[in-house]
């Protein structure tokens, strides 16, 4: 057993590529992701249609362009331009002032101002309609005075958990988890399902090793090599974007242990049900990349989908960590809080090693 | 010639033999792209909502009730105690607290000014601002209300009209941006990561060797290898925009010849990546891996679910390596707005350039010597 298993941390350490990519992987993936994907919106390209030009127009405009928000790529003469900017593709909203912009605003307080959004991205129409709307009122408070209400209520608002509301704290929770899932699941998946291509299956299957020793054996030193990789992720987070640890790291360790191994027992059942790696990849790709960005509540909050869709998010375990990952570093919360997914978690495990179990062939076909 | 269609047959006889691949390759990408698309919203259709009346007033209660009227929030539950109130929030029982302080109706009543308090759980920071956004609207709402009811003054209206356009989609709906994109990504996988495990899978068995010891040139060896997927991909794209039409009702503004034309170099480019992977891997293990880590790449740089311009100078500089990015522009440009070829030139070319330089590397790095 020992033997099987050095043989197998040599198999992996020898393959000095898959090494690089192995560790590589996770430490660019964040980097990358952490410091380029974002939600917010800034430096988005706008062009101005202004038929006024005047003083008021161009000083509203200046204020626009000025903020973090706009970028002015092109100023337009008549509206026939609009469609053409719009399907060139670059620019994603057009500003039209009226005629005599500052006349009608400081004589009939009945200014007009169109803003027209290129909303084949929706999301970013709707917020750059939202912050010009924003700046427009900024602007006229300041030059008609603020009109102060007869009643006022102010509202406070707390941001818990993110007070600066940082993107980060949103990603690298969803970023820890798929990378483990796709180093642990696809690479037992791959490693043995390559032993029964190659046919060494057989040779392992005739030793006097149990079949659940192969398998265990197979896993640990992946085992391993994750645990190392999630702690490396969490270093990274914790020092390069200030992610916070309010809970205990152990637990939050133990839980990621506890993942890996959910996410190994997965690997050795779905190598289970394919013959060859190809098939085992495929897999491995279609079940477990795009679900588990999309259905895990990694970049889209899973409230907003369908029922059935809610539903099927439920039997993802990359949701369930990622609940336990962001309950543990931002939340800060303890065991009492986070029983329930723990508990799906360690069910998921039991049932993949279960059907793997009675999947695993010693025989030859 | 009659080379390359001999190696064409090979490798379609080997496509279409494999019972476990074939559904992987046809049936599961559309499923995918029928479940996927519902997923990929920023919309927020319902807040949790958490109420702390520690005021118990009519005013407070009328207040409570716009918010239980609102189609954007339900209100899971009332408190005298915010700590209760924290406690559900910790637990994702709810989303938002609002809490009204005492005295909240006496300081409308006799100061004119009174207070609220919203908190907001921030993990997700854009959620967290449109939750707020919600609350906001509604609480301006009641604020003028009580304007008009006690005092019988009503607002000026702004000196600024602002009216707001949304082309291309003006019911902002979601299937209309996340399908072509979605599309696109599942196109991809199966090409890239098809040809990334072709090539490998044959020098891991050792057939590559039978092949090398005959006639056949590199450059037919790799069009031989190219060509079936091609088609494949092609023919799924053909299906995916199908569905879209039928089941999304995608509007397709622009020529379907042209989204075809770019996507046949566009897969070029995706196979390409694909083969080069092939050639400089060993085992199917490094291929598969090497692969995912473009594409994750690829994917979540591409514009698809975040916002491009956002992101720094260096990121968009990448992203002209980015194939996926191209053409889920190029996608979306002809099909909502109707580009022609003029406006997606500068995509098609750095397409077309990028097809060309990873087929040479590709059959540069493919050694006929074992």
């Amino acid at each position: 057993m020992k033997g099987f298993i050095i043989k197998e941390f040599y198999h992996i350490f020898r393959d000095v590529r898959t090494m690089v990519i192995l560790f590589g992987m996770p430490v660019v993936q964040v980097l990358i992701f952490g410091f380029a994907i974002s939600t917010e919106i800034k430096d988005a390209k706008i062009a101005i249609l202004d038929y006024s030009r005047d003083n008021m127009s161009l000083e509203l405009s200046n204020k626009i362009i000025s903020s973090d928000y706009f970028i002015l790529s092109e100023i337009l003469e008549d509206e026939n331009q609009i469609e053409t900017v719009f399907k060139a593709g670059k620019i994603k909203e057009v500003i039209i002032f009226g005629d005599n912009f500052a006349r009608n605003l400081q004589k009939e307080q009945n200014a007009s101002i169109q803003i027209i959004a290129d909303a084949s991205d929706p999301n970013t129409a709707n917020l750059l309609v939202n912050y010009t709307t924003g700046i427009i009122r900024n602007y006229m408070t300041e030059k008609m005075g603020k009109q102060s209400m007869p009643i006022e209520i102010n509202t406070e608002y707390k941001m818990l958990f993110n007070p600066e509301i940082k993107s980060v704290f949103m990603f690298v929770p969803g970023i820890i988890t798929i990378l483990l899932m796709l180093v642990s699941a696809m690479m037992t998946s791959i490693s043995i399902a390559r032993e029964k291509e190659l046919g060494t299956m057989e040779v392992l299957l005739v030793s006097p090793l149990k079949p659940i020793q192969i398998v265990v054996g197979k896993v640990i030193p992946y085992v391993v090599l994750s645990f190392v990789n999630a702690i490396t992720i969490l270093l990274l987070a914790f020092f390069v974007f200030g992610m916070p640890v309010q809970g205990s790291v152990i637990l939050l360790l133990a839980e990621s242990l506890l993942f890996i191994i959910m996410a190994l027992a997965l690997g050795v059942f779905i190598s289970t049900v394919s013959n060859s790696q190809q098939t085992a990849m495929m897999i491995s790709m279609f079940a477990l990349m795009l679900p588990t960005i999309l259905l895990s509540g990694f970049i889209f909050p899973i409230e907003n989908m369908p029922e059935v869709l809610q539903w099927l998010c439920n039997l993802m375990p990359t949701k369930w960590f990622i609940i336990i990952v962001k309950d543990i570093m931002l939340k800060g919360v303890g065991l009492a809080h986070i029983w329930q997914e723990t508990f799906i978690i360690t069910g998921m495990t039991a049932l993949f090693i279960g059907l793997s179990v009675r999947k695993f062939k010693i025989r030859l076909e | 010639m009659r080379t390359i269609l001999f190696i064409l047959q090979k490798e379609f006889i080997q496509i279409f033999r494999n019972k476990t691949m074939l559904p992987i390759i046809f049936i599961v990408p559309l499923v995918q792209l029928m479940v996927l698309s519902y997923t990929a919203t920023f919309e927020i259709k319902n807040v949790n909502l958490f109420i702390v009346d520690q005021d118990s007033s009519p005013s407070s209660r009328d207040l409570a009730s716009k918010f239980k009227g609102s189609p954007f929030f339900t209100v899971v539950d009332f408190s005298v105690s915010y700590t209760v109130a924290e406690e559900a929030l910790i637990n994702n029982k709810t989303d938002q607290i609002l809490q009204i302080p005492p005295g909240f109706e006496k300081e409308i009543i006799s100061d004119k000014k009174s207070s609220l308090h919203v908190t907001t759980n921030a993990i997700n920071g854009s959620a967290a601002s449109l939750m707020n956004a919600y609350a906001l609207s509604i609480i301006k709402d009641y604020n003028s209300n009580i304007i008009v009811e006690q005092l019988g003054l009503r607002q000026p209206p702004d000196p600024i009209r602002i009216s707001s356009a949304f082309w291309y989609n003006p019911e902002l709906n979601y299937f209309t941006y996340m399908v072509p994109g979605i599309l696109v990504l599942l196109v991809t996988v199966i090409s890239v990561f098809l040809s990334a495990l072709n090539i490998v899978r044959e020098k891991e068995i050792g057939t590559i060797e039978q092949i090398n010891v005959t006639p056949i040139r590199k450059y037919q060896f790799i069009l031989g290898k190219l060509i079936p997927f091609w088609i494949i991909a092609l023919s799924e794209l053909a299906f995916g925009l199908i569905l879209a039409k039928l089941m999304f009702d995608i509007p397709m503004v622009g020529s379907l010849g042209l989204i075809f034309f770019v996507a046949s170099v566009y897969l070029l480019v995706a196979l390409g990546l694909g083969l080069l992977i092939s050639t400089l891997t060993n085992t199917q293990q490094q291929s598969m891996f090497l692969t995912y880590f473009f594409m994750i790449i690829f994917i979540l740089m591409s514009g698809l679910f975040t916002p491009v311009q956002s992101m720094p100078e260096w990121a968009q500089w990448m992203n002209k390596f980015n194939l996926i990015a191209y053409f889920i522009d190029v996608m979306r440009m002809i099909l909502l707005k109707g580009s022609a070829f003029s406006d997606i030139s500068r995509q098609f070319f750095s397409l077309l350039a990028l097809a060309i330089l990873l087929n040479a590397l590709a059959v540069w790095r493919y050694r006929k010597v074992a």
